[in-house]
Formats: C-alpha cells, sequence, structure tokens
C-alpha cells in the first residue's frame, strides 16, 4: 500500500518533470535570434523539421545515428575506451535490470511463462547486471578522482547521480544477500507454499535450506542429529513444495558471497528483519530516482538521443533558423558534464592564470544553463560568464569531441552575442562606453579596491613598470606617424584620445591609469609599427599590450558600488553599458 | 622532414581550407606533419592576461618539445605569439620557472629545443625555392598578385626573425615560384585590419579597405595571404562587408599561398577549396576585379 502511494506519486513527478523539461526545449532562448520565435512556432519548426526525415532519405542516417551513436556510443568510444565501457556497463546493466527485473511481473513474466526471480538464469543474470552497474559506476569515480581539478569538474549533480545509482544496486544486493540468511523469509515462504507439512518435514527442510541454501537459523545444532537421514528428507520436501521455484543461490554470484559474509551477524540481521529494512531502501531510491529523473542529470537518457538523432535528421546547412534556437535549449539538457570538452579544450590553460570556471566550456554550459532557467544570475555570475565566453576562441574542438553530439560552437557563438547585447560585450567593445578621462577617474576613485594583485596578469618586472623602459624617449613622434590606428582617425585627439608616443609620456611622468582606457590603447591592432621603428629601441607595441593587461584586472575587479554607496556605472550589465555592442 | 603541426584555433571551423592546402602541398614536397592536441597559441588572451598567453603559448612549446619537433604553423599570428614567448621566456629566469612549475604539473618542461617556424619559412629556406619549382606544373603565368606579409610573423623583427622587417622578400619569391607576378605596393606590410574584427567593425574594415584599394592600384588580380587572420579578414570579412555603400568599396578576390602553390603544382580544387572562398576567385575570368584585361589563368589551370 504504501509503496503503491509512492510508486504513484513518483511516477506522476516524473510524468509532470518531464512535461516541463521538454516543453523548456521550445521555450528557453539563447542568442539574439531566439527572440524572432515564439514557443509554438518553434514546436512548428520542429514537427516540420522531422517531415523530410520520415518521407526522405534522412531515415537512413536517422537508423545509422540510433545504431552508432545512441545504442553503441561510438561518439563516446572513439575518444575514451575506458569511459565507454563504464558508460555502456551502467547504461545497459540498469537497463536490463529495469526490463527484467524491475518490470518483471510485466515484460519478463509475459516473455518467460515460467519465470520466477529466484530461478535462473535470472537469478544469475540479476546479479550480472547489478555487477556490470557496479563495476560502471566505480570506474567513472574512480575517472572523476583521479583526474580532479582543473582538468575535470565534479559537480554535486554528478555525485548524486552516481550514489544513487550505487545505493540503488548495492541495497538490492544486500537485500538478496539479506534473504539468502533470513529464516523469517523461511518461515513466511514455508507457510504459504508448505502449510501441510508436519513438524518433522519442517525441520528437515530447514536442514535443506541452511545446508544447500544458505539459509541462516537461530537454533543450528537442531538438525545435526541423524543429519544425512535429515537432509534426505529435506530435499524430498525441497523438490515437491520448493524446487520449482527456487534454485540453489550460489549462482547469485555476489548476493551469495556476500550472505555468507553475513551470516556471522545474520541472527541480529534476522531478528530486526533486516530483509524489510533492506527492501525499503531499494524500492524508495529506485522511486526516487525516477521521481528525480528530469531533474538531474539522468534526464540526459532523454535528451540525448533525441539530440544526437535530431542532429543526424536535420541537414546542418538547411536547418530552420527556429530549429537552431531549439537545438541550443535542447543540449542544454544533453549535456552529460562528462567533461570531455574541458580536458581537450585549446584555452583550459587560460584557467590556470585567469581562475574563471566559465573559461571551460563543460563549466561554461552549466552556467549558460543557470542563467536561461532563472532568467538571469547575479551580475558577477553574468559577468563571469561574458568573460568566459569571450576567451573561447571557437577552434570548434569540443563541438568535434562532444560524446553528446552538442553543436557547442553554435552555443558559444549564441549566448556570448546573447550576453553582449544584455550589456557584457566583449573588453574592447567595453571600454568605449566611457572616455579615456572617465576611466582614468573611476581607477583612482578605487585605489584602494586593487590592493594586491591575486593573480598578477603581468610578467615579473613589468615593462610598463620600469622607467628604463620608455625613458629613452625623445618624443620624436615616429611611433604615431606610422600607426595605422592614428592615421585611421579623422581627429587624432578626439578620436585616439592619446597617440602611442604621449602614451610615452604618461608614462614617463607617472600618470600610467591615464592611459588604461585609452582607445588608443584598446584600438591598437598590434602591428608593431611603431615598436619595430622607434628609434630608441622602445617596445612601444609590448607596452600598450601591457596597459591592455593592466587595465583589464582593473575593469575586471572594479567594484559594484562607489564609495559613497551608489551603482558604479562603468560595470558591464549596468544600462548604458551595452553602448557600442558588436550585434 | 618532420614538423609538429599546429593549425591554431581559426582553421579548424573558419578556414579549414588553409589545413587542406597546407598539408596537400607539404606533402607533395615530403615535409611530414606530425598532428600534436595543441592549445591555443595564446594570442588572444594576450590582450588579457600577459601570464596566461606565455602559459598557453609554453605548452605548446614543451608539447612540440617532448615529441622532439619543431613546429610548423601556417598562422603568422600563431607564429608571433610563440616567438614571442619563447624570447620572453628565454630573457627572463623568474618567469621560466613560473611558467615550468605550472607545466611541470601536467609533465611538460620548456627548455627551448622546439623551433618555430613559419609555413613560409619552411617553404622558402627548409625546402627551398629550387625545390619548390621543380614541382610546379602549371605556371600562372600573368598572374598579377599582392601578397601581404602579416604582421605577426614579420615584427618586432629581432624577436620572431622571419625576414628582413623593413624589405622583406620571401613571399615575393615564393609568389614568383608559382610563375605569378609578384607586384609591388606600398601597403603590403600593414596590418589587415583583423585583430578589431567584432571589437570595432569600422577601423577593422577601413584597415582592410585601405590595403584592397592600394593593391589594387597597383594593379594587382588577387590578393594573396599566408595567415589564418588576414584570410578571414579578406575573404570572409570583405565577403560580408555590406556593399550598400556610395561610392561602392574596392573588391579584390583574396587566396591563401597554398591554394596558389597548389594551383601551379597541379593540386585539385578538391583539395584547395578555391571554389569556396567568399570572395569568388573564378570572377577574375571575367575580368570583374582585376585591372588588367587579361585573362586569369586560375581557370585555365581548373580551378
Amino acid at each position: 500500500m504504501f509503496f503503491d502511494v509512492v510508486l504513484k506519486l513518483s511516477l506522476g513527478i516524473f510524468l509532470l518533470g518531464t512535461f516541463l523539461q521538454v516543453r523548456r526545449w521550445f521555450r528557453v532562448r539563447i542568442g539574439p535570434d531566439a527572440a524572432a520565435f515564439s514557443g509554438w512556432q518553434r514546436v512548428g519548426a520542429a514537427l516540420r523539421g522531422m517531415v523530410p526525415v520520415v518521407f526522405g532519405r534522412r531515415v537512413f542516417s536517422l537508423l545509422r545515428a540510433l545504431i552508432f551513436d545512441v545504442l553503441l556510443q561510438t561518439r563516446t568510444l572513439r575518444r575514451d575506451v575506458r569511459r565507454w565501457i563504464a558508460h555502456i556497463l551502467v547504461f545497459y546493466g540498469f537497463l536490463l535490470l529495469l526490463v527484467m527485473h524491475a518490470l518483471d511481473r510485466t515484460v519478463t513474466a509475459s516473455l518467460f511463462p515460467g519465470y520466477e526471480p529466484t530461478l535462473n538464469p535470472f537469478l544469475w543474470l540479476r546479479n550480472l547486471f547489478g555487477f556490470m552497474v557496479l563495476v560502471g559506476v566505480g570506474l567513472a569515480a574512480y575517472r572523476r578522482i583521479r583526474l580532479g581539478r582543473p582538468a575535470l569538474f565534479t559537480r554535486p549533480s554528478d555525485r548524486t547521480a552516481l550514489v544513487l545509482l550505487a545505493v540503488i544496486v548495492l541495497s538490492g544486493f544486500l537485500l538478496e544477500a539479506a534473504k539468502i540468511v533470513s529464516w523469517p523469509v523461511f518461515h513466511e515462504m514455508a507457510d504459504e507454499y508448505a502449510p501441510m507439512a508436519d513438524e518433522e518435514e519442517v525441520r528437515s527442510l530447514q536442514a535443506y535450506w541452511a545446508a544447500h541454501f544458505g539459509v541462516v537459523f537461530p537454533d543450528p545444532e537442531a538438525f545435526s542429529a541423524d543429519a544425512e537421514k535429515t537432509l534426505e528428507q529435506g530435499g524430498e520436501v525441497h523438490e515437491s513444495s520448493c524446487a520449482s521455484c527456487h534454485d540453489r543461490p550460489v549462482s547469485a554470484f555476489l548476493s551469495f558471497p556476500l550472505s555468507r559474509l553475513l551470516a556471522p551477524v545474520a541472527p541480529f540481521l534476522n531478528r530486526a528483519r533486516a530483509d524489510r529494512w533492506l527492501l525499503f531502501v531499494h524500492y524508495l531510491s529506485c522511486l526516487i530516482a525516477l521521481a528525480l529523473l528530469p531533474f538531474t542529470k539522468f534526464f540526459h537518457l532523454a535528451a540525448t538521443p533525441v539530440g544526437l538523432l535530431s542532429r543526424a535528421a536535420l541537414n546542418p546547412v538547411t536547418v530552420l533558423p527556429a530549429n537552431r534556437v531549439t537545438r541550443r535549449a535542447l543540449a542544454l539538457d544533453a549535456c552529460t558534464h562528462c567533461g570531455d570538452c574541458t580536458l581537450h579544450c585549446s584555452v583550459a590553460p587560460v584557467y590556470r592564470r585567469i581562475p574563471n570556471p566559465d573559461i571551460l566550456p563543460s563549466e561554461k554550459l552549466y552556467s549558460i544553463r543557470e542563467m536561461v532557467r532563472g532568467g538571469s544570475l547575479a551580475p558577477g555570475s553574468m559577468r563571469a560568464l561574458a568573460e568566459g565566453g569571450s576567451i573561447c576562441t571557437r577552434c570548434y574542438r569540443c563541438t568535434t569531441i562532444c560524446p553528446s553530439g552538442i553543436y557547442l560552437q553554435d552555443l558559444w557563438i549564441a549566448s556570448s552575442a546573447g550576453l553582449a547585447l544584455k550589456g557584457f560585450p566583449e573588453p574592447r567593445v567595453r571600454v568605449k562606453q566611457a572616455s579615456t578621462a572617465e576611466w582614468a577617474e573611476r581607477i583612482r576613485y578605487h585605489t584602494d579596491a586593487f590592493p594586491v594583485h591575486r593573480n598578477p596578469s603581468l610578467p615579473p618586472r613589468a615593462l610598463s613598470d620600469r622607467s628604463e623602459t620608455f625613458e629613452a624617449c625623445i618624443q620624436c613622434q615616429t611611433c604615431t606617424n606610422m600607426c595605422p590606428v592614428v592615421a585611421w582617425s579623422p581627429d587624432p585627439p578626439g578620436d585616439v584620445a592619446i597617440t602611442p608616443q604621449q602614451i610615452m609620456n604618461l608614462l614617463r611622468i607617472g600618470l600610467k591609469e591615464l592611459t588604461l582606457g585609452s582607445p588608443m590603447v584598446w584600438d591598437c591592432v598590434t602591428c608593431y609599427l611603431c615598436q619595430e621603428h622607434c628609434p630608441e629601441g622602445i617596445p612601444v607595441t609590448d607596452i600598450l599590450y601591457e596597459l591592455r593587461n593592466l587595465a583589464y584586472e582593473k575593469f575586471r575587479d572594479l567594484p559594484e558600488e562607489d564609495p559613497d554607496g551608489t551603482e558604479n556605472p562603468l560595470l558591464p550589465g549596468r544600462p548604458g553599458s551595452a553602448k557600442g555592442a558588436v550585434v | 622532414m618532420k614538423f609538429a603541426y599546429f593549425p591554431g584555433c581559426k582553421i579548424p571551423f573558419y578556414l579549414e581550407a588553409y589545413g587542406r592546402s597546407t598539408r596537400a602541398v607539404l606533402a607533395r614536397m615530403r615535409v611530414k606533419l606530425v598532428p600534436l592536441e595543441f592549445n591555443c597559441c595564446g594570442t588572444p588572451v594576450r590582450d588579457l592576461n600577459f601570464q596566461a598567453f606565455v602559459l598557453c603559448a609554453a605548452r605548446n612549446l614543451a608539447l612540440a618539445e617532448k615529441h622532439g619537433l619543431d613546429i610548423l604553423t601556417p598562422c603568422k599570428c600563431c607564429y608571433g605569439s610563440l616567438k614571442h614567448a619563447d624570447h620572453r621566456l628565454r630573457q627572463q629566469s623568474d618567469l621560466r620557472r613560473e611558467i615550468n612549475r605550472e607545466l611541470d604539473r601536467e609533465g611538460l618542461w620548456w627548455n627551448g629545443d622546439a623551433q618555430v617556424k613559419h609555413l613560409l619559412t619552411v617553404l622558402a629556406r627548409d625546402v627551398g625555392v629550387e625545390a619548390l619549382a621543380r614541382r610546379v606544373r602549371k605556371p600562372l603565368a600573368g598572374l598579377r598578385v599582392a601578397a601581404s606579409y602579416g604582421c605577426h610573423a614579420l615584427r618586432p623583427g629581432n624577436i620572431v626573425r622571419f625576414d628582413n622587417p623593413l624589405a622583406p622578400t620571401i613571399f615575393e619569391e615564393l609568389v614568383a615560384v608559382t610563375g605569378a607576378e609578384p607586384v609591388e605596393w606600398a601597403r603590403r606590410l600593414e596590418c589587415c585590419g583583423n585583430p578589431l574584427w567584432e571589437k570595432n567593425n569600422e577601423l577593422s574594415v577601413s584597415l582592410m579597405d585601405v590595403k584592397i584599394s592600394d593593391a589594387r592600384q597597383s594593379g594587382a588580380d588577387v590578393l594573396c595571404t599566408a595567415c589564418t587572420h588576414c584570410q578571414i579578414q579578406f575573404d570572409a570579412v570583405q565577403g560580408r562587408r555590406p556593399d550598400r555603400e556610395e561610392p561602392p568599396r574596392p573588391t579584390l578576390p583574396s587566396v591563401l599561398y597554398p591554394q596558389l602553390l597548389g594551383l601551379s603544382m597541379g593540386l585539385p580544387d578538391r583539395v584547395l577549396g578555391l571554389s569556396r572562398n567568399l570572395v569568388p576567385v573564378p570572377e577574375l575570368r571575367n575580368g570583374h576585379h582585376g585591372n588588367s584585361n587579361h585573362t586569369s589563368p586560375i581557370l585555365k589551370t581548373g580551378a
């Protein structure tokens, strides 16, 4: 009764959750192009996208994707054999347990009329499938521990998934072992299936089951007298009353040895009816997993195959724009957070100097998910996400690697463009929101906010800190005359604000912060013409690079509030900071 | 001859033709390329954080070193970035120590044994112009080519050591090998504008336009680049540039050097990918873009 209610409840949560999550695939908006489509238009586009699949040649590529990508998971196999083994073990082990064991009354019993869970091969198979899941979970956990940060991030959701699987399977094995040793269970069964037997017969059956089925009775001495004869008699009772439903549990190659380990404490377990408690834990953990499925990374069971199949079904060139948007939303659920993208990410080393996890694709995807689901993130998190997006070089490697076949490249491009519109553009765009003087003012205003750099971006003995780098400047203006940015500017003092030669001069008189927000520093194309032609050998371009680094560090760490308690207007995401955003 | 192949970040998605044509012409010259899983060269993050830039570059150098290989890159920004980091690591022992400590965590170490070479320097110096000339089957006679040098390979000359930074000749020599005629043009050593694309588009396009105008006035039929970013600028950015303006901005198609070389070697377009350039190269045939009246040999040779 209790389990029945919980089952219906968790099934209800599961169905409702699945509906809500799938609805999100058509509602979540990522990228500037997403605003153009309503949810229903996206549903319509998805249906239209299926037409050529069902009625066209694409059905073959769909079949191929189903067999290789979904069922055989060859995308994982190509990258990492060990991880593939782990995933295949968990996936098939659990799937087979679900079909053969959890749904045994509906599936197995109808396929095999003589089915009993305590008969072989089912007894043995259940152990095999459980063993597969355990090994898979163990390998996955080992991989996460061995790699560790910064190579691989493990989030609570990853841990939850592994722990939940382990609890389900381990409680199953323990339950089976506890039932093997349990004499109360024996008596319940004996009362039900051999009620006619007289006391001596029951005793002989007990002796037989103690000897061959591992049941631990409270008074084992009782069968010791005349053992052989008792066993023989017990065997006969067993044959007539039990054998049709019970094979010897030795074939339960994990539960049985486990029951032998439990044997010394079996009297205690039996008195406490550990089997009932373990049944409770086993059943409940399964139902919790069912209810949580749509809300945890387990949902990739639905989203990843849909993603892989749609990838095979949709022509990458002619894919409808609305489907592109839907595909991004789907990707957020299809990600299993396996971390392969991060392990191979082209800018992953940057993380070791700019410790923002959003630089790494697996974490960036996670933050995008948080952002679109919650509508927004805290300003600091938005800035971090925008920074991660701007550091990505769009090298496409993660997209080619992703075992779930997610078109990550598109996700990065769209989310960065969306963030730029929301007021979080690239640094080189952002700097234009204020004038050189305003930036200098702001930085001076917050001098106290930049005490010691946590992560000094500059090399030891930075060029712009050492007067011998620039003191030789004779203000000949060669750098300024060579500069294509100065040449482009119709009105040098207005547009460029400060020319390279003026920057050298400001450094000489100790006004470094005045240069940091200058368009000259940020529009510099780094062509090195100034440096190459400087008659004094001053590394002008390298100094400009340094000033950008320094400015970036300061802009990045601007406090949320000005000292007078008002909002800092120059932080990204604030009104006006979208000015000049690139669309 | 064997090198660790460093395509950089932009080739796989944005400029696949560069990778394919580079590998094809090098294979023809019996240069073996070993793919290693390099990371970003560090150029983009150089704007933000010098340390991160050097770490990125140093990791690549250390990886090549571990495999006992020199690096060959077709991208001039990657080349400049790797060379610059290498130079700084040689100069500064404290920086070296810090970076090596970080690399050591994954079993890598920078000793400075791996050399960095650009596609053009390998072709001109390691393979040799004469060897290339022997492979040319279909000389591109009559094609006037404006070779655009690319800043980060050329300057600062004392660090990158690519060619004479004030009067380089390597690119023109390599163009001449194909049978084409390298034109003299004033702005061949200037910036293409790509570093500011999507950051300051007006300036970025304007720098590009200045170069295109100059190349056209100098009689070029086509621009030639040997840098991923220059080509993206002269092809993808030029190709998408709005044409509404009056007077219309001058256009000029751009080809990658290995496309040009491959064409003269008789390699098929399937490998060279000229037909996929956004600013269509075949239009040269009709004289729409070239200043001269002659027919481009590109089509005669099967582009």
